[in-house]
Formats: structure tokens, C-alpha cells, sequence
């Protein structure tokens, strides 16, 4: 019992992460039906600046808004500089484009930051908590708290304001959101910063937990890809779940069988939600059509 | 003028969907343009919108030429679009959908211009709260008229209102365009039910082909031989 527990804590601390990433995803791909395949080095950046600024001497309430901010910033250029001007190619081209993105971020953080692997200090202590006999880290509790923060804010964007009913919407039905006079070019860069700002959070919630270095988004990225599949593509609360349930099977897959295995699991979960359930667990919300 | 298109042409890829179409619409003016399925009228529409980049021609607003403004800006300028086929955001409650259509006006003139909406459209009051897909063929089409009125529209550009209609609620569009007509909107109105658009119709256009083979007062063209054949079935 306490082994499970101690899987189940791992596994939604990780889960959660790959929920930030996946949401990335899902906000991306409902703009433009992009799959944006540098949201991985989202959470790089995030993480690796935060550790950047926190070696400068700034103090983490500072830390964090700036890092996500740089990684909002980071998201608009690409939007800006590498999308924006290809708007007309097809969308494979511009996945494409987002590969190409992430091997030139990846390589201008080994540039900046070089290859080695960078700790961070937990945002409040590290010494477990005993639950059940399994131990929590305080930090699994900010990557749990933030997310659920991150999702109710989100949450709330789409839901009560203008600008993001003004996102759904567009998503819905991007014909008639250009015939209501919603700037899809705005809608477009929004989503970019948005997603580098999920990006940023788990980047920078999960640095103490598992280290950071140029090269964590690759895996981080396919693993949020991963998620959004799951849960179904373009379904931001999809997203979630399917994180949650990926991190969790991981970190039991490794646990009760071998570690070895932990990265396959996610592999094989893509190939089968491709097979057998293409629109994911919980299915894309769509328009209706008379 | 209101608005005025110049020999608009425009190509889907190399095939050619509009020939050198020009039409205008005056203030106050209710304009309608009649033709077959496939005759280009929808894409016409999508180009005084701009949602289609023309191939050539130039489109003027209020005497400023908007050939190559976006649709956001259209719309802010007041050239709104009633759609065919419905286009709503489904998943979303009516009163989304509504406010939506206020998107390019300030914040605090939607409750009122909603309120006033409502006051046209009675029925969609009662479902405000359900989600717009939920809504019978009929009233989404209300729907997507009424989300149109909300962008407070300078020129309302509609598409085939009555179609799939059954009759009485044809006569229930019609008597809204009337009102509207009467309260001082410009209308550009496209359909296929040609009697009932001549017959309210100032002036009329017939567009085959993607070109505009005759126009005259709505009278006129009621009379005319050619257009009592192909579109009167008379
Ligand atoms: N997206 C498209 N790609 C290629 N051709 C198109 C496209 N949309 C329309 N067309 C073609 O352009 C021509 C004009 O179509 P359009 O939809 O403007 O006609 P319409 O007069 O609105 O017809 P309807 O009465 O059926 O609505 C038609 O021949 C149609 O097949
Ligand atoms: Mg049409």
C-alpha cells in the first residue's frame, strides 16, 4: 500500500506536468491545427531561465513571473517570426516549422546555459511528508497546487472573459468567428503565448523535482504530446486528464514492472489511441452541423 | 454610396468564380442580388467580407477603399455578414454566441444592444442559456441573424435567410428584414427564392455564372421575361 502510494504520488506529480505541456498542445492545435513541436522546449526554457535567474540572486516570487514571462515572449517571436509569415503553407508545413523551432531553441539554450544538468532549490524545504507511509515532497504539493491553479484559471479565461470565448470560439468555428470580427492573426499569437506560458509553469514547477537541463523538453514535449492525444486533441480539459493518467501509468509501469519501461509507456499509448480511439478519451467538443 | 464593388474577380485555385462583378448599395438602400446555385453569390459575399482575397477589383466603403482590409476590420466598419448554413458556435450557450457578435463594440453597449436583439427575436430570450447547437434549423438561423444586429450593422449582408425554412418562418425573416429595413439598416440580400427578394427589393441584381447578367428596380426584374423563366418558374 505504501509502494502504491508512493507511485500515485510520483505519478500525478509528473502527470501534472505533462498536463501543462498537453494543454500547450490543445491551445495551439484549436487556433491553428498546428501541433506545435516545440512546446517541449516551453518547459526547458521556463525551467532553465528560472534557474538562470535564481543563480543571478533574485528572489523566487520574483523568479517565477519573469521566467514566464521571457517564455511568453519566447512563444509570440515564434508565432511572430517563424508561423505568422507561412500562414498560408499547409499545416504540415508548419509543424514542420515548429521541429525546425525546437532544434534551434534546444541549441541556443546549449549555447547560452551549455549541456550540463542545473538543480534547483525546492520552493519550500525538502523534507518529506509522510503520508501512508509513502513520502511527499513538498514540491510534488506547488507542481499539484499550481496546476490546479494554472487549470481554474484557464478555466475562467474561457469561460467569462471576452478575449477567451473570443479563443473557443474561434475554435468552434473560425469562419464565423472572422464573420463576428475576431482577429484569428491575434487568436493565433495568443495561443503561442499561452502555451508558453503552461510551458513555463511545469518547466519551472518540476525543476526541483527532476533536474533541468538544454535538452529536458525533448522528452517533456512528446510526453505532453502524448497527453493531449489521450485526451483527446484540442480538448484543453482532455489534456489534463490525459496527463494525470499518463504520469500515473508511468510511475506505475515503472514501479510494479521496471523503470526501463517508464518512457515506452507513453509510446504505446500513442500508438494505441491512434489505432483504436483516434479522437482520444474525451473526444474533441465540435460544432454542430445542421 | 454605401458600398461599391468594381469589376470584382476572384479565382478558387484557376477556376474562375466571379467575372468582373460590380455591384453598389446606397444608404438605407435594400439591394438584392438573385441567382442560381453555384452562380458565385455566397463568394461574393465572402469577398465584400474579406474573407476571400480578390484577384482584382476594388471595393469601396463609405468612399474609403477597403480592397485590402481584413474582415476584423470590416466588420469594426460596420459591413456584417448574416452566413449560410448556420455557422454558430454550437457548443456555446445562445447568450455566448449573441455577445460574440458584439465582439468589435465596447464592452458596455452589449447588454443593451442584446436586450434589444432579444426584443426581435422573442424565443431565443426563453433559451438563452442552452447551448446554440441544441436550437431548431430555424431559430439558429435567428440566432445567426440576431448575432449579426449585435455588431450594430451599417450594411447587413445576407445569405439565403430562408433557406430550408418552412413557410412560416420564411414569412417570419421576411417580416424582420422589413423591420429592419424600416428602422434605417442597409441591406445587401441574397437569394434564391428570387420572387420574395424581388418583390422587397429596391433594386436587384442576377448573377449567373459569376457574372452580373441584369439588374434593374425589383419591379423590373419581376417583369422581365428571361428572369420569370429561369428564376420565377413562371
Ligand atoms: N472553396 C471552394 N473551392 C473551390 N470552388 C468553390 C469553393 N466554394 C465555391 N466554389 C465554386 O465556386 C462557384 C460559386 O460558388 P458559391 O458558393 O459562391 O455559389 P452560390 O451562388 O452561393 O451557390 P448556392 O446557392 O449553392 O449557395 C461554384 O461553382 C462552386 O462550386
Ligand atoms: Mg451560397
Amino acid at each position: 500500500m505504501a509502494d502504491f502510494l508512493q507511485f500515485l504520488f510520483s505519478g500525478i506529480t509528473v502527470g501534472a506536468t505533462y498536463a501543462l505541456v498537453g494543454l500547450g498542445f490543445a491551445i495551439i492545435y484549436n487556433a491553428s491545427h498546428v501541433i506545435n513541436f516545440a512546446q517541449g522546449e516551453f518547459v526547458m526554457l521556463g525551467g532553465m531561465s528560472a534557474v538562470f535567474l535564481m543563480h543571478l540572486g533574485l528572489p523566487l516570487p520574483a523568479v517565477i513571473p519573469l521566467a514566464v514571462v521571457a517564455t511568453m515572449a519566447v512563444g509570440v517571436a515564434l508565432e511572430k517570426l517563424a508561423i505568422e509569415p507561412a500562414r498560408n503553407a499547409s499545416v504540415v508545413t508548419l509543424i514542420i516549422i515548429t521541429i525546425g523551432a525546437s532544434i534551434f531553441l534546444r541549441g541556443s539554450a546549449e549555447v547560452i546555459w551549455g549541456r550540463s544538468f542545473h538543480s534547483m532549490a525546492p520552493f519550500t524545504g525538502s523534507e518529506p511528508i509522510d503520508i501512508g507511509g509513502a513520502a511527499l515532497l513538498p514540491q510534488s504539493l506547488w507542481v499539484l497546487g499550481g496546476t490546479i491553479v494554472a487549470v481554474v484559471a484557464l478555466k475562467w479565461f474561457f469561460g467569462r472573459t471576452r478575449t477567451g470565448k473570443a479563443m473557443q470560439a474561434s475554435a468552434f468555428n473560425p469562419y464565423a468567428a472572422r464573420l463576428v470580427g475576431i482577429d484569428q492573426r491575434f487568436i493565433l499569437m495568443l495561443s503561442f503565448a499561452l502555451s508558453g506560458l503552461f510551458g513555463a509553469v511545469a518547466g519551472i514547477l518540476i525543476a526541483p523535482i527532476s533536474l533541468t537541463y538544454s535538452g529536458v523538453g525533448v522528452m517533456l514535449g512528446l510526453k505532453g504530446f502524448c497527453a493531449a492525444i489521450l485526451g483527446g486533441m484540442g480538448n484543453p480539459f482532455g489534456a489534463i486528464m490525459g496527463g494525470l493518467l499518463l504520469g500515473i501509468s508511468e510511475a506505475m509501469t515503472a514501479g510494479y514492472i521496471s523503470s526501463a519501461y517508464k518512457d515506452a509507456v507513453a509510446f504505446l499509448i500513442i500508438l494505441l489511441v491512434l489505432f483504436f480511439l483516434p479522437s482520444g478519451l474525451f473526444g474533441k467538443r465540435r460544432t454542430e452541423r445542421v | 454610396m454605401l458600398l461599391e464593388c468594381e469589376n470584382l474577380s476572384f479565382h478558387y485555385g484557376r477556376i474562375q468564380a466571379l467575372h468582373d462583378v460590380s455591384v453598389c448599395v446606397d444608404e438605407g438602400e435594400l439591394v438584392a442580388l438573385v441567382g442560381a446555385n453555384g452562380a458565385g453569390k455566397t463568394t461574393l459575399l465572402n469577398a465584400i467580407s474579406g474573407i476571400e482575397k480578390l484577384s482584382a477589383g476594388l471595393v469601396r466603403f463609405s468612399g474609403d477603399d477597403i480592397t485590402n482590409a481584413s474582415s476584423h476590420a470590416r466588420v469594426r466598419r460596420g459591413i456584417v455578414q448574416v452566413p449560410e448554413g448556420r455557422q454558430m458556435f454550437g457548443p456555446m450557450s445562445v447568450e455566448d454566441n449573441l455577445m460574440l457578435g458584439a465582439y468589435t463594440r465596447p464592452k458596455e453597449e452589449g447588454g443593451e444592444t442584446l436586450e434589444h436583439v432579444l426584443e426581435l427575436f422573442p424565443m431565443l430570450r426563453d433559451r438563452r442559456r442552452e447551448a446554440a447547437g441544441n436550437l431548431s434549423g430555424g431559430q439558429q438561423q435567428m440566432l445567426v441573424m440576431s448575432r449579426a444586429l449585435m455588431a450594430k450593422p451599417k450594411i447587413l449582408l445576407l445569405d439565403e435567410p430562408s433557406m430550408g425554412l418552412a413557410p412560416k418562418l420564411v414569412d417570419g425573416v421576411f417580416g424582420i428584414i422589413d423591420r429592419l429595413r424600416a428602422d434605417g439598416v442597409t441591406i445587401f440580400l441574397v437569394e434564391q427564392n428570387a420572387y420574395l427578394a424581388l418583390a422587397i427589393a429596391e433594386r436587384a441584381y442576377v448573377l449567373e455564372a459569376g457574372q452580373v447578367v441584369l439588374q434593374g428596380s425589383g419591379q423590373e426584374l419581376i417583369d422581365n421575361e428571361k428572369v420569370k423563366q429561369a428564376y420565377l418558374g413562371l
